[in-house]
């Protein structure tokens, strides 16, 4: 009982904490926001890893191997979109573009 | 590793986390937020290899190897016009890791009797699950790979309530099985989670794609706090609950930018439907007052009008970003800049396909971000203006939107460019937008409407925009 308190009380600290610092994010970097918390859900990658600390059957272990790849898929994904949209902004003064954009 | 430790470290990973998502308030800073969220994430990574003992760790590798390289290519070689497609697939990649986690949890059970890791995988399993159907059809209509108007079925409500009470009783029978029963049961909820994700995507399509995106982000994070939940994994449940805050705040900023309810826009998929009979309606209503003119006409009309002004304001909307005339708009705001005139951007927060798309697009062009301004903050500027250059955009100017009552636009914020003296409407023709009313702004008087591809009708415009005035050509 005591640890299901305490897991509520980490959601609900975390997703106060979260609002009030997210609802101060202009709508200017929604986007790069969106695609970096998505990075952030990725953190299941713990959970997928531990699966793999304990003694699994072979089928938990394919599951467990497709859990790591489609989570690192995204947290990885998620982190270098999002750095590759943040440089893309550019301030007046025009100073040094620092990202070289291959894309366009 | 003594306990305290142990929370120290998760603490202090959180903290990091919440500094990083906290650096965004300039460009600059989420630049160097993000890096501080992906170093966070890092260390919680070491610190969970370092724990435990991992049993298998060349399979451990090579998943890992597989997911980042996948993830790193694709994210390197998207295209701008392409993020919301692939945050969207990237949504449905977090709910498959938190379903198959709670799969293998649930599975494993026998020990655990806790009612609140039971019921909680159950949840990161079908919201997982649904997640990942859900964004696998809102990417594919972002990606124009699916038809992206919402397809109703018969009975939509219906199937979706029994979809839903299907998968509580699969629940509910799965929690008193084991063995080979509990993964027939476990398949079977897993599998009406996914049709439910289906069902639920299908019918939102159009201007409502930004809400459905920020939704799935909220619901990804809350199947990763279940998923946390279940494992009893600090880390997870907060990042989780961040994740789905966040999630949540966008959500609610789109479905207020076009004043809908996100029940409405979640569980009405009418607004098509209502829409076309209240178009035909106004056209039928509203003969056409507007001066017919050439394009030729409207083309010399309006580069008068913009040598002649002083300030301008370019509205952009999707249609710029299809019609991918974004770097011609940019070129037009520079040349008016260098002109002496000002040249902002109006910005409507569902301008793009998520929130906040349009910034990106522009900023890819190269417009500075000092010049793109959001609409409660430009909204009172444009009776002082001269000139409103509509590019691609057609319900989030629609005066429709505030002057008509039953119209489904009505009530929703708009940016004001029938107040500015005069209007260029660069759209691909006259149909109405998305929402199927039709725009009252192209009979304006003070509207010249110069239809076609963007790229071509803006290109005309910077034409010799630096000349003296040309004497009407015919």
């Amino acid at each position: 009982m005591a640890d299901l308190i305490f897991m509520l009380l980490v959601f609900a600290i975390s997703f106060t904490i979260g609002y009030l610092i997210i609802s101060r994010v202009p709508p200017l970097l929604h986007t790069p926001l969106m695609s970096m918390t998505n990075a952030i859900s990725a953190v299941t990658i713990l959970g997928a890893i531990l699966l793999f600390a304990e003694t699994t059957s072979l089928g938990a272990k394919a599951i467990g191997a497709l859990a790591l790849i489609t989570a690192s898929f995204n947290l990885v994904g998620g982190f270098v979109i999002t750095d590759r949209m943040t440089r893309l902004f550019k301030a007046r003064q025009g100073r040094g573009s620092d990202g070289q954009e291959t894309q366009s | 590793m003594s306990s305290w430790i142990t929370t120290l470290f998760d603490l202090s990973i959180i903290v990091l986390l919440l500094v990083g998502i906290s650096q965004f308030r300039t460009p600059r800073g989420a630049r160097l937020g993000n890096t501080t969220a992906a170093t966070a994430l890092l260390l919680a990574i070491l610190l969970v290899l370092y724990r435990n003992h991992i049993l298998d760790p060349a399979l451990l590798a090579l998943a890992l190897l597989v997911g980042s390289s996948i993830g790193a290519l694709i994210a390197l070689r998207a295209t701008m016009i392409q993020i919301p497609a692939m945050v969207a697939f990237q949504h449905g990649a977090g709910g498959v890791a938190a379903c198959t986690i709670s799969l293998v949890e649930l599975t494993r059970g026998g020990a655990s009797t806790n009612i609140v890791e039971e019921v909680s995988g159950f949840l990161g399993l079908v919201i997982g699950a649904a997640t990942f159907s859900g964004s696998m059809v809102a990417s594919g209509k972002l990606a124009a790979k699916l038809r992206q108007t919402p397809s109703m079925l018969p009975g939509h409500n219906w199937i979706l309530l029994f979809l839903l009470a299907a998968i509580t009783g699969f629940c509910v029978f799965g929690s008193t099985t084991a063995g080979f029963a509990l993964w027939v049961t476990l398949g079977c909820a897993l599998g009406a989670s996914i049709l439910l994700g289906l069902v639920f995507a299908m019918r939102i399509g159009g201007a409502d794609m930004p809400v459905l995106i920020s939704f799935l982000n909220a619901t990804a994070g809350l199947a990763a706090a279940f998923c946390g939940i279940v494992i009893q994994n600090r880390l997870l449940i907060a990042c989780g609950a961040t994740v789905a805050a966040s999630g949540s705040i966008l959500t609610a900023a789109m479905c207020k930018a076009m004043n809908r309810s996100l029940i409405k826009v979640l569980a009405s998929g009418k607004s098509v439907a209502r829409a076309g009979t209240d178009a035909t309606a106004v056209v039928a209503a509203a003969p056409a007052k507007r001066v017919e003119r050439t394009y030729a006409e409207a083309l010399v009309a309006a580069k008068e009008v913009l040598r002649q002004a002083k300030s301008v304001i370019i509205i952009p909307g999707y249609g710029m970003a299809l019609a991918r005339a974004q770097f011609q708009v940019a070129a037009l705001a520079t040349r008016l800049e260098q002109l002496g005139k000002s040249a902002t951007f109006a910005i409507h927060p569902v301008a793009g396909r998520m929130p906040g798309h349009m910034h990106v697009l522009l900023a890819e062009a190269d417009v500075e971000y000092e010049k793109l301004r959001d609409m409660e903050d430009v909204n009172s500027v444009f009776e002082q203006t001269d000139v409103v250059i509509v590019v691609g955009a057609c319900d989030v100017v629609n005066p429709a939107a505030v002057k008509m009552p039953d119209t489904p636009i009505s009530g929703m914020p708009i940016l004001n460019a029938h107040k500015a003296r005069h209007v260029l409407v660069c759209n691909l023709d006259g149909r109405p937008g998305y929402s199927g009313v039709p725009n009252p702004l192209y009979d304006e008087p003070a509207t010249l409407l110069l239809f076609g591809d963007a790229n071509v009708t803006v290109t005309d415009l910077l034409q010799n925009l630096e000349s003296a005035p040309e004497m009407p050509a015919k």
